[in-house]
């Protein structure tokens, strides 16, 4: 290995121990007996985990985030694959623009989203509501649907839809059968991106979001403003473990196109 | 046909996304606060000449008109008359006390209003608060967007800069563009070795080291700065471990400080700026930096006028990523930071939700929109969208 | 089959407004400061509230401000039922109409409650202090005064204070040398604002700010603070659950009642009532001071406490020698004005 290879090395795997360690470190923690926020452990033992479970707090964060975010999910992969097969099938007025727009909720800053929802759900009943929260999570997440999407549809062969319709299948049909089935992983692992979005979204749910909707994230923040307990960390462990779950289902997904 | 597709999730976006911001935004130009609580006030001041002390039907329905509200806030729980003070004060200081102590006494109130306000507080004895009312009366105002720049409307009308006091907000955009460029050159320094070590290194090792990024890119942002806190408490694992290792005396002060917010948005952003260089230097072909280096270059030469200029879209990607999420960043400044840390998204989620001035709240997101647009347009001009990757 | 797919997405729709519909009708929901003050209140209140009752009771927590109420009320968003909220948040409030009256008649009448209790639109639940406490494992040379907490040589470390400019201007002038009674006077005047924040500049450098009563305990323990302004009873609780050595300076205390409000237009305001009856009885009241040191507002409440506890709560005659009584009337007038005048020197 030559020296200026050596170095690169070196830089890259410290850069690695960067991004893994912080989160691995302080993991273990929930695994102790003690209550002390350091190493090493007074002993070994499932207390903040069975804390996490019996309060009257973790679950149900737990549940409310699975909940939004699934629906969030589902709500924003639907329509975001829609307009990503549309705007993928034909150039028409305006393309540019409704790009902008579609892709917008990637980048204004969440707080800004929060906010302005707060104000407009607000007289309409929205605010404290399970729905309210679940549109603006959607908003939030559809960008990624309609960008993995789009991303599948290159590999796709529009040449196909033709054939289906010389063989007199509607466009519609055409599109159920024949290019949904080939899309599919992409839609999936736009939809994962949705689910991910919300389930790591804390502003939005800080702003609208009332107590019955709390979800683990907004939990955790008013946890670590308040005082930091091990059963963050345990809460924590759970977060990062769905993470895994979700990465691991991208992966695969991305291996089967 | 095409656009019969696009239009559901455009209807939606439209319904649950452009139009609130739309009318969130609006609100930093609108005069809301004054002229409806104070109708025959303004109505009275708008004949007055600014010399001087305005006539007695100002004075009267000033009276008229802070009865009339307090019964109101009181059945509604409307808040307008602090609503108002509030407004006004932001141009006069002196107003939150004196608008709603002044509507406190005037209930009981009785004979010539001029000398009952007078009465009440020397201060309507003078031009100021009146000028202030006039000023307020709306329904348009450039109030809120010169307050975020430090400007005002002096006494005649023309802009000038704010009081001393009130003159933060400059402070606070530098903080913020200085902190998210700060972030982001450090995460190009760690970012595109990295990147290049994924993209060179031999086939069995890339999947673990791309584990090695997405791991951390899919935990959660909440658990990474969780992670950062306990690391950096006064009894957390790094002071914990110096101490083991007698290399401290005491404990360091890691937390609440511009350090910690740096360190913890460098952690959580280094990913998005690895991926879109990684896509782009595996795109490259590498056979040009060899063929120059065969040619007499040396490496350093090859990668400097080849691979780099080659990159550049990513590294373009990579920062805009990282510069713009660095904008927005609030839950972890909040978290880790000091009073002196703390950026544009803080101040929008304190004048949103501790103060009721959404006139602020707005005024301060359209500067905050306004800067990350002018990242992107300049992104888009200088490299283009249409070679953005995402991994 | 698109118009199929259409179909489904609309259903979706409709079945999440459906269950929009239901959660409308939300279960009361209490506001409290967080931390062991809400876990004991969760324990000796929430928890048999909602077993007597076999109702549902959710929790807040909040750190105060009345803008946060009027940001509830006033963006229509409102989702809190019963609010535990300081002294001037009350009159504020109240004069803003941000909460309902009290209606005295369903909570057991005004006479079940100590006169300083009883008002328009709250009723009061506990007399607390802000005083000056420190770690005795790493301040063994105690501090006695506010003087001392402002002093830096004398004793090297951080010092917590609440964010917000109530009880921190009182404690700078205290400090400063101005005898308890001269301190309102004072602060009614510009020079008095000046010479409070001029005092606060020399400490600002080792200021740390909290903003929730379990901060500045938590703060201590973990060494971040050499000496912080606290709540009274956090500190004696942290001594008693976690074991702490904690030390408290009651020299010149700050003492202040919070109350229970309702807030406007709640649909739960029945329910909420009842809550502040259950939880403002005697009996139930007196259960508070051993588990955390606050004086308790029902009339005999604290009669029949041993007298180990009766010595860490504010009402006893040794430690309320020489405190400040927060003055209501005082930041009713100037809360904004110092509140703002306080936020831009912060952030500063």
């Amino acid at each position: 290995m030559t020296p200026s290879r050596f170095l690169l090395w070196s830089t890259g795997v410290l850069a690695i121990l960067f991004l893994m360690a912080p989160v691995l470190a302080v993991l273990p923690l929930s695994f102790s007996a003690g209550s002390f926020l350091f190493y090493p452990l007074p002993g070994l033992s499932l207390r903040w985990y069975a804390d996490f479970w019996s309060s009257d707090f973790w679950l149900p964060a737990l549940w409310n985030s699975l909940r939004v975010g699934s629906v969030a999910a589902l709500l924003a992969g639907s329509l975001g694959t829609l307009a990503a097969f549309g705007l993928w099938r034909a150039p028409f007025p305006g393309k540019t623009l409704i790009m902008a727009i579609l892709l917008a909720p990637m980048v204004v800053p969440a707080i800004i989203v929060a906010v302005a929802l707060l104000l407009a759900f607000g007289p309409l009943g929205l605010t404290n509501s399970f729905t309210g929260l679940v549109l603006g999570h959607a908003a939030l997440g559809a960008p990624f649907v309609v960008v993995t999407v789009l991303a599948a549809l290159q590999q796709f062969d529009a040449v196909q839809l033709r054939a289906a319709a010389s063989c007199g299948a509607s466009p519609a049909r055409a599109f159920w059968r024949v290019c949904l089935p080939q899309i599919m992983p992409g839609v999936a692992a736009g939809a994962v991106f949705a689910f991910a979005t919300s389930l790591d979204e804390v502003a939005v749910a800080l702003f609208i979001a009332g107590p019955a909707q709390r979800t683990l994230p907004r939990q955790m923040f008013s946890g670590l403003n308040d005082s930091i307990s091990l059963t963050i960390m345990a809460a924590a462990m759970v977060l990062v473990l769905i993470s895994g779950l979700l990465l691991l289902a991208v992966t695969l997904l991305k291996r089967e196109r | 046909m095409a656009a019969a597709l696009v239009a559901p999730l455009l209807l939606f976006l439209l319904a649950v996304f452009v139009l609130p911001i739309g009318a969130f935004l609006t609100r930093a130009v609108q005069e809301t606060d004054v002229a409806p609580v104070l109708p025959r006030t303004v109505a009275a001041l708008s004949g007055w000449n600014g010399q001087g002390l305005p006539d007695d039907a100002a004075f009267a329905g000033l009276i008229a008109d802070l009865k009339e509200a307090r019964v109101r806030d009181q059945a509604s729980g409307g808040g307008a008359i602090a609503r108002a003070a509030a407004r006004l004060n932001a141009d006069w200081p002196g107003f939150r006390s004196l608008l709603p102590l002044t509507a406190r006494r005037v209930v009981a109130a009785e004979g010539p209003a001029r000398e009952t306000l007078t009465g009440i507080n020397e201060d309507w004895g003078t031009a100021l608060p009146w000028l202030a009312i006039r000023r307020a009366g709306g329904p348009l105002t450039d109030f809120n967007l010169l307050a975020v720049l430090d400007l005002k409307r002096d006494a005649a009308g023309d802009i000038a800069a704010a009081a001393e006091d009130a003159a933060i907000f400059r402070g606070i955009l530098w903080r913020t563009l200085w902190i998210g460029a700060l972030a982001t050159f450090i995460c190009l320094a760690i970012g595109y070795p990295l990147a290049w070590l994924i993209a060179t290194a031999p086939a069995r090792a890339v999947p673990w080291l791309l584990a090695g990024v997405l791991l951390p890119f899919w935990t959660s942002l909440i658990v990474r700065t969780a992670a950062w806190m306990v690391l950096l408490q006064r009894e957390g694992v790094v002071n914990a471990t110096l101490a083991a290792l007698n290399i401290t005396d005491g404990p360091l002060p890691l937390l609440f400080n511009r350090g910690a917010v740096l360190l913890a948005m460098v952690h959580i952003l280094l990913p998005f700026m690895v991926l879109p260089i990684y896509a782009s230097l595996k795109a490259l072909d590498w056979r040009l930096p060899r063929a120059a280096v065969s040619l007499g270059a040396s490496p350093m030469r090859a990668f400097l006028r080849i691979s780099l200029p080659l990159s550049l879209p990513g590294i373009g990607a990579g920062s805009l990523l990282v510069f713009i999420q660095a904008l927005g960043f609030y839950v972890t400044p909040a978290l880790l930071g000091g009073a002196n840390d703390q950026m544009v998204p803080y101040f929008v989620a304190f004048y949103a939700s501790r103060t009721v001035n959404w006139g602020m709240a707005a005024a301060l997101s359209c500067l905050l929109l306004l800067a990350v647009a002018l990242v992107v347009l300049l992104y888009g001009r200088l490299v283009g969208f249409g070679r953005v990757k995402t991994a | 089959m698109l118009r199929r797919g259409f179909g489904a997405v609309l259903a979706l729709g409709m079945a999440v407004m459906a269950g929009n519909a239901v959660a409308q009708q939300r279960d009361l929901t209490v506001v409290s400061w967080g931390g062991a003050y809400q876990d004991v209140q969760r324990e000796i209140f929430f928890r048999p509230f909602q077993q007597s009752t076999s109702s549902r009771l959710l929790e807040e927590t909040w750190d105060g401000g009345v803008g946060v109420l009027r940001a509830k009320i006033q963006s229509g968003a409102n989702n809190w039922d019963v609010v535990q909220v300081e002294s001037e948040e009350l009159l504020i409030g109240c004069e803003e109409g941000l909460f309902e009256k009290m209606d005295f008649s369903a909570i057991g009448g005004r006479d079940r409650f100590i006169p300083e209790a009883v008002s328009e639109c709250g009723v009061g639940n506990i007399l607390y202090s802000f005083i000056l406490a420190f770690d005795r494992a790493r301040t063994p040379n105690a501090p006695q005064s506010w003087a001392d907490f402002f002093d830096t040589q004398r004793f090297p470390g951080k010092r917590g204070l609440r964010r917000g400019p109530k009880a921190t201007l009182e404690i700078a002038l205290l400090a400063d040398g101005v005898p308890p009674g001269e301190v309102y006077k004072l602060l009614a005047t510009n020079a008095g604002v000046d010479r409070a924040f001029r005092k606060l500049d020399q400490l600002k450098p080792s200021i740390i700010w909290w903003e929730r009563g379990s901060q500045p305990a938590q703060l201590l323990a973990s060494g971040e603070l050499a000496m912080t302004v606290a709540y009274n009873g956090r500190i004696t609780a942290a001594n008693q659950t976690d074991n702490r050595n904690f030390g408290i300076s009651w020299r010149n205390n700050l003492f202040t009642l919070d109350s229970w409000v309702v807030m406007k237009g709640t649909p739960n305001r029945a329910a909420a009532l009842n809550f502040i009856n259950f939880v403002t009885q005697p009996a139930r009241q007196a259960e508070m001071p051993p588990r955390i040191p606050y004086g308790p507002t029902a009339r005999g409440a604290q009669d029949g406490l041993p007298a180990a506890v009766q010595a860490n709560l504010p009402t006893t005659p040794a430690n309320a020698e020489g405190a400040l009584q927060i003055s209501d009337q005082f930041w009713l007038d100037n809360l904004d004005k110092l509140n703002q005048r306080f936020n831009n020197w912060v952030s500063r």
